[in-house]
């Protein structure tokens, strides 16, 4: 039996430099770069020295303290450098990539195998980094068993990839990995959907729940809080809708085939579209051939601009991002910035602020933070971005004090720093929100696990 | 490119000294600072406190430029110099709205406004340089409050000094803007009442240079005493024949505190407050509301005949209950002093019950304190104590049904 989710509280923040709806090949890449820190608290043991050779899904280094939990490469090639950062910590793995392009073959996996099978052959694959859990928005722990897993396949961040639009002819894919992970749930595999169209609409062994509102109704974090939220001692996994292609690909062809389609967007991009290309490639392969000044003073970000990472020019494809935004810097000054009327930006708040005037107004944002770091001030006004079941202030301010009983109490097992995204983007007094959370989230993970 | 490269050279090169906060403070004030985002979102709404600061303080000029025309009006009709003005806001006589009133004013008014600012500032900024932070724009708006909530005659010294104390005991000590119990504001001019009374109270201090003549007189000279009682006092002595109407109530030209008399115009500050979404729009009808419950309970014991007519809280308790609204400071607390969100409730039912309470209160003290008549901001302190007692249980109706939940899980 499906719910349909339907929230008030959010916030759709337009932006101008949406991609359009055609497909390129990116450039091959040269290189290929794999960070260990997309996987937040994973500490990596390093099996592929400097000078191996890899073929696409050989393993890079395994889960210190799950040796099962593999990560491998997504490309063929040779490990050219491990860059390491203070106390030997691993930074980044590059591979220098070959060109035609080997696969390491998992061979075609039985559909018909429990759940145990189908756990093992995740990992070994290394297609269970793409699994994660709540509490702590961590890769999921393999030894416990969840509730229910959720997939959200209705995108609202600003410039988000279009999900019905790169996932469309993957349904068989789409179809093997979520059959796949509905055997490794007691309960239910829940897919939030958009509109009927998405590709995911129409799959078997899951519950499809219709989801409409502003952003956040396309964050897992919603659909959870509002179809099944997790209380202590339970445990919710995620996955992200595009992933599940790679790891239906895996499960059909048994190759790992990392090849993701990617949103180019921003208002720094001249030509926004989408392209296709591989996890850990460089970013220069597709940025500066769209209209994005080589020496312009630009931000170029591996994710969405509420929570993806920024990237040096020489930086590579998150783990887990679909999309590559690219926006102005704003470190210059402003005239009276903080009391003339504003037109140009977006506000909650009508304090001579005009977005109200004309909510389909597209903006072009820069990465100004409009004002300085303050304490905890206005009150009433996270509330109307938040759509959670759960007090944001009362929650930032446990993670600030590190109060674990009451951070618990809160609702600490439900959230993700994502889901804090917005309460952040609105905050007068420009508090880093979504850190204090993973901080808060941290602190938890280390003293309750 | 002049000014804008000029103050951020200088601002590099003094990187690391301790007055940076001083200059930051003028710094951002002319130009919105360059900072940019790191990780966490990479862009960032448009509003940031200076700017929701600034909103409040446009909240209240109206109230300070009508309260300097209604200081000389005053002034003039008690010393007999001019006749009492009739008639609407717009509409009122032109003994109301002149150049002479403005400045006799204007004098008495900007140096309570300096003095304010002046001392309360320092006190911002040597504390900002101690614990080595931005200077925080919450004194912006209590600054302002400071002189519209005094009487036109106390002394500047002694504002100095409450002013001293408030920013001290009230905000920093607790850790400064944001972190604060009680209302500064109100802390200054609690400091003021108890320590001062005769300067807070009574019928000499509401009309400039009232005080100025009794010492006169006391000290012998042939002149008449003037009296300019507000109209609470009147009531609280027992005297129900107020000499003005309604309609000056409403528009405010009655004797009283620099920035509260004028009804109508905190009405149309509270609108501007409400409309940019910066003042708590709970928490001001929740006030008015729980004025008007209690104004009717005094009302329906007046009507029901158990309070004697010679008792001497029959003239407040039989005052009709939306006279409540328009006499004393009832509304300008709840539209600026009670909204402040940081000593108020932070959550959202949490206003409605603490500006209820507000209302309920004020208008209790009104009536039953012989000594002061005016409860608004006792009754606001009382509920600053009490507002975090109030989320306390608002936030923990939402931890029960999460405990249930999983008690129905495991269960």
């Amino acid at each position: 039996m499906s719910k349909d989710i339907k929230i008030k509280k959010g916030l759709d923040i337009k932006l101008v430099g949406e991609a359009d709806k055609t497909v390129e090949q990116a450039i091959i890449s040269n290189f290929c770069t794999i960070r260990p820190e997309d996987f937040h608290s994973v500490i990596p043991k390093l099996i592929a020295k400097e000078g191996t050779r890899v073929q696409a899904g050989d393993v890079l280094f395994h889960n210190k303290d799950i040796e099962a939990m593999k990560f491998v490469s997504p490309v063929s090639g040779e490990v050219v450098e491990i860059e390491r950062g203070p106390r030997r910590r691993i930074d980044a793995i590059k591979i220098k990539a070959d060109k035609p392009q080997v696969f390491k073959d998992f061979g075609k996996f039985d559909m018909t195998s429990d759940a145990a099978a189908t756990k093992a052959h995740l990992l070994a694959s290394g297609c269970w980094a793409f699994i994660k859990q709540r509490p702590y928005d961590v890769i999921a722990n393999p030894e416990k068993s969840p509730k229910s897993i959720f997939i959200s396949a209705n995108s609202t961040a600003p410039l988000a990839a279009d999900l019905d639009f790169v996932l469309s002819g993957k349904e068989q894919a789409l179809q093997a990995a979520v059959s796949a992970l509905a055997k490794l749930t007691e309960g239910k595999v829940h897919i939030g959907v958009g509109s009927n169209n998405s590709p995911l609409a129409s799959m078997n062994d899951a519950t499809i729940h219709k989801v409409s509102g502003p952003h956040p109704a396309g964050n897992v974090g919603t659909h959870i809080n509002k179809l099944d939220p997790i209380n202590k001692g339970e445990t919710v996994w995620t996955v992200n809708a595009q992933d599940l292609v790679i790891i239906g690909e895996l499960l059909l062809t048994g190759k790992f085939n990392a090849e993701r389609i990617v949103a180019l967007a921003g208002s720094s991009v001249k030509k926004p579209r989408y392209f296709k290309t591989i996890i850990g490639s460089e970013v220069s392969t597709m940025v500066y051939d769209n209209g994005v000044d080589k020496d312009g003073n630009d931000r170029i970000i591996s994710g969405n601009v509420l929570s993806g990472k920024q990237l040096k020019p020489d930086g590579s494809l998150g783990f887990y991002h679909n999309v590559i935004t690219v926006i102005p810097e704003g470190d210059d000054y402003e005239f009276f910035g903080w009391n003339k009327p504003v037109f140009n930006k977006i506000s909650t708040s009508r304090a001579f602020t005009f977005s109200w005037l004309n909510p389909k107004k597209k903006y072009a944002l820069n990465t100004n933070t409009n004002g300085e770091h303050r304490a905890f001030v206005v009150t009433g006004s996270y509330e109307e971005v938040f759509p959670l079941d759960i007090f944001p202030m009362q929650i930032l301010k446990a993670c600030m004090y590190q109060d674990l009983d009451e951070m618990e109490a809160l609702g600490m097992y439900e959230v993700a720093p994502e889901d804090f995204a917005l309460t952040e983007f609105i905050c007068v007094s420009k508090q880093p929100h979504q850190d204090i959370i993973r901080k808060g989230l941290d602190l938890m993970l280390k003293e309750i696990g | 490119m002049g000014l804008k490269s000029n103050l951020h050279n200088f601002r590099q090169k003094n990187k690391d000294k301790k007055w940076l906060p001083a200059f930051s403070a003028i710094h951002t004030f002319l130009y919105l600072p360059n900072e940019t985002t790191h990780n966490g979102t990479h862009i960032k709404a448009a509003d940031d406190l200076k700017r929701t600061m600034n909103i409040v303080i446009m909240a209240m000029v109206p109230c300070l430029l009508f309260g300097m025309f209604n200081a000389g009006y005053q002034h003039h009709v008690a010393f007999g110099e001019i006749e009492r003005a009739a008639g609407g806001f717009f509409s009122l006589d032109s003994t109301f709205w002149t150049m002479d009133n403005f400045m006799v004013g204007f004098w008495k008014v900007i140096p309570l406004v300096i003095v304010s600012y002046g001392v309360g500032l320092i006190i911002e900024i040597l504390f900002a340089m101690k614990n080595k932070h931005e200077v925080e724009e919450g004194y912006l708006v209590t600054g302002m409050l400071v002189p519209l909530i005094v009487p036109i005659d106390i002394p500047l010294w002694m504002l100095a000094v409450a002013v001293a104390f408030g920013v001290v005991i009230g905000k920093e000590v607790f850790g400064g803007t944001g972190m604060n119990i009680l209302n500064p504001a109100l802390t200054i001019r609690a400091f003021l009442f108890f320590a001062y009374p005769t300067w807070m109270s009574g019928d000499k201090v509401w009309v400039h240079g009232a005080v100025e003549r009794d010492q006169m007189i006391a000290n012998g000279s042939n002149l008449d005493a003037i009296s300019g009682e507000t109209i609470l006092g009147s009531y609280a002595q027992g005297n129900t024949n107020v000499v003005y109407d309604y309609w000056d109530m409403f528009w405010g030209i009655i004797p009283g505190s620099v920035g509260e008399t004028s009804k109508f115009l905190i009405i149309i500050g509270a609108l501007f407050l409400i409309f940019t979404k910066v003042g708590s729009w709970r928490i001001i009808f929740s006030t008015l509301i729980g004025a008007i419950t209690m104004g009717l309970i005094f009302n329906g014991v007046v009507n029901a005949g158990w309070i004697p007519e010679t008792s001497k809280f029959y003239g407040l308790m039989n005052v009709p209950f939306w006279q409540h609204l328009i006499i004393g400071s009832i509304l300008f607390g709840a539209v600026y002093m009670a909204t402040d969100p940081v000593t108020a409730s932070q959550t959202n039912k949490g206003k409605w019950i603490y500006g209820f309470l507000i209302g309920f209160i004020s208008i209790m003290i009104r009536v039953f304190n012989p000594a002061y008549p005016e409860g608004v901001f006792l009754a606001i302190l009382l509920m600053n104590v009490f507002a975090p007692t109030i989320d306390h249980y608002v936030v923990q109706g939402n931890v029960k049904r999460r405990m249930k939940r999983l008690k129905v899980k495991t269960a």
